[in-house]
């Protein structure tokens, strides 16, 4: 088994101004994908949803900046670390992880020995 | 590590063919490299090692095969020392292997493997298929392909491919660190996935044969070496895939097409089109062939996309004569294909195909609506055939102006020399 880091990118618009409905939608997704990935006989190590970029504060040589690292159509909004066996199984997972807005990408996790 | 095919000259008898040890091997490079290459690699589990061992046995059985004689068969000597070598090397570095990058294929699988759809168990199909990844982007996927299922040494596959060698030694050395990284597997995909990453080694060994057969200009030599090496890539996947139409088709496609390949460029190094040439030198032992296995391709369930080209290339090698041309079937045949792979050059062939069955101004017509509709801009063949149906139709200043602007668009030397004749015709400039 491996890690491998799901990062969620979506259009943060959808959310800013996302309806309580909407919200709750999107939490079902999420518990969905749960069940899912333990299905996919994979486990879920970390997932956590983050604050919009508008709270988002950046650090460059010291210098502290408001905003996110990079600006872009569509900005980091959440992330799960995942055990697969391999990228093939990393991506079947991928594949259903909620991002109506956006998109994921998948990241092998580096390992230290 | 050996980066080219073993010298085979060196100290022996030399080029002349008086070598048979040197022709032994240079043959056996040539048919078994990616057989004992994908074998020793379902040992290693890393396919950098696994290449470098392959490397090596080679260059160990110029000798011994020299003091020994050419083994009966000479993969299995091959795949027996690149293992050997590969599993010593393993042993040596036993401490360092926890740190090795894994390819994912537990040794205790075989049974598995075997037992696995269809029983396709073939090495080399898990060493095409994890080349062509789709982990990997599409100019990775050829460039692992060549260097690792074809052997071929990089500055080869950089030539073939106009970039430097450094560029692309930069680009395999990158593609594996992913493949070892991110754990990308080492086998044949499910039945679930199969359709979609066929298709992927499909378009991979296409566009080896089209990078082959389009460069008009460049090195010959090298241009037919990736002609016959994805000819023998295609023929390769479809006989360790027997129930995969499209595989079949694929081989179809490249022979019907090749077929042409000696009537193609004139004595002068002249672009010929189709129109204007001679069929009399068409290869009809490819074309049998190629028509035959259209034939098994296109039967039972709906056709591909390679079914469908192969089925083009059949009609236009059915016509003996140009004017011959069947162009309803080819127009409904691109109707088709524009179902199954709907992209403005399968439109643009459309056009010209509809051009040939109801007359230039309805191919105009036809272009008018792609020209409008998507994103061909930089795609010198819109112009280029734009040029050709207003030339047929005497429209002369505006056909100039279309040939121009394919000129402008186009750097292959016997397109070049094709087009400025056109333009001189149009303009009434010789």
């Amino acid at each position: 088994m491996a890690e491998y880091l799901i990062l969620i990118y979506e259009d943060e618009k959808a959310y800013a101004d996302a309806d309580p409905g909407a919200w709750e939608q999107a939490m079902k997704a999420h518990d969905r994908f749960t069940e899912q990935v333990a299905e996919e006989g994979a486990t879920i190590v970390a997932g956590k949803a983050l604050q919009l970029t508008t709270t988002a504060t950046s650090i460059r040589a010291d210098v502290v900046t408001d905003g996110p690292f990079a600006e872009t159509k569509e900005a980091l909004g959440g992330y799960y670390v995942i055990e697969a066996t391999d990228l093939d199984h990393a991506l079947t997972v991928a594949k259903l992880c909620p991002a109506p807005a956006g998109g994921v990408e998948v990241r092998p996790v580096m390992v230290f020995e | 590590m050996s980066d080219q095919p073993p010298d085979v000259a060196a100290g022996g008898a030399g080029d002349d063919g008086h070598d048979p040890v040197g022709s032994a091997v240079a043959d056996a490079y040539r048919r078994e490299w990616a057989f004992v290459l994908a074998a020793t690699a379902r040992v290693t589990r890393d396919l950098d090692l696994a290449e470098e061992c392959t490397a090596d046995a080679f260059v160990a059985a110029v000798e011994s095969w020299r003091r020994d004689g050419v083994p009966l068969s000479p993969g299995a000597w091959l795949t027996t020392t690149a293992r050997r070598r590969g599993l010593d090397e393993l042993r040596r570095r036993k401490t360092l292997r926890a740190k090795l990058p894994l390819l994912l294929e537990p040794v205790s699988e075989p049974e598995a493997v075997s037992a696995n759809e269809g029983g396709v168990a073939d090495d080399r199909l898990r060493l095409v298929f994890t080349c062509c990844h789709p982990a990997l982007a599409r100019e990775v996927q050829v460039a692992l392909t060549l260097r690792l299922v074809c052997g071929l040494a990089t500055a080869d596959v950089a030539r073939s491919f106009l970039v430097s060698e450094q560029t692309m030694a930069a680009r395999v050395t990158r593609a594996k660190k992913k493949i070892a990284a991110a754990r990308i597997p080492y086998r044949v995909p499910a039945a679930a996935e199969l359709p979609e990453r066929l298709d992927a080694v499909l378009t991979v060994v296409h566009l080896l044969f089209t990078a082959g057969h389009t460069a008009a200009t460049g090195e010959r030599l090298v241009c037919d070496d990736l002609v016959q090496r994805s000819l023998g890539l295609a023929r390769t996947v479809a006989a360790l895939m027997p129930d995969e139409r499209e595989a079949l088709a694929l081989v179809g496609l490249i022979l019907l097409t090749d077929a042409r390949r000696s009537a193609r460029v004139g004595a002068d190094g002249t672009l010929v089109l189709l129109e204007d040439q001679d069929r009399s030198s068409w290869d009809t032992a490819a074309i049998d062939e190629g028509r035959a296995l259209v034939r098994s391709a296109l039967r039972g369930g709906r056709p591909g996309r390679f079914a469908l080209q192969a089925a083009i290339a059949a009609v236009h090698a059915e016509a003996p004569r140009w004017n011959d041309t069947d162009w309803r079937q080819i127009v409904a045949l691109y109707a088709l294909l524009l179902g199954a792979w709907p992209t403005p050059v399968v439109a643009l062939n459309r056009a010209v195909a509809v051009a040939m069955a109801d007359g230039p101004q309805a191919g105009l017509d036809e272009i008018g609506r792609i020209q409008s509709s998507s994103s061909l801009a930089g795609y010198r063949y819109l112009p280029a055939a734009r040029a050709d149906l207003l030339r047929r139709l005497g429209r002369s200043t505006e056909a100039a102006q279309a040939y121009r602007d394919a000129l402008a668009l186009t750097a292959d030397s016997a397109e070049r020399r094709f087009l400025l004749a056109r333009l001189a015709q149009v303009t009434g400039v010789p």
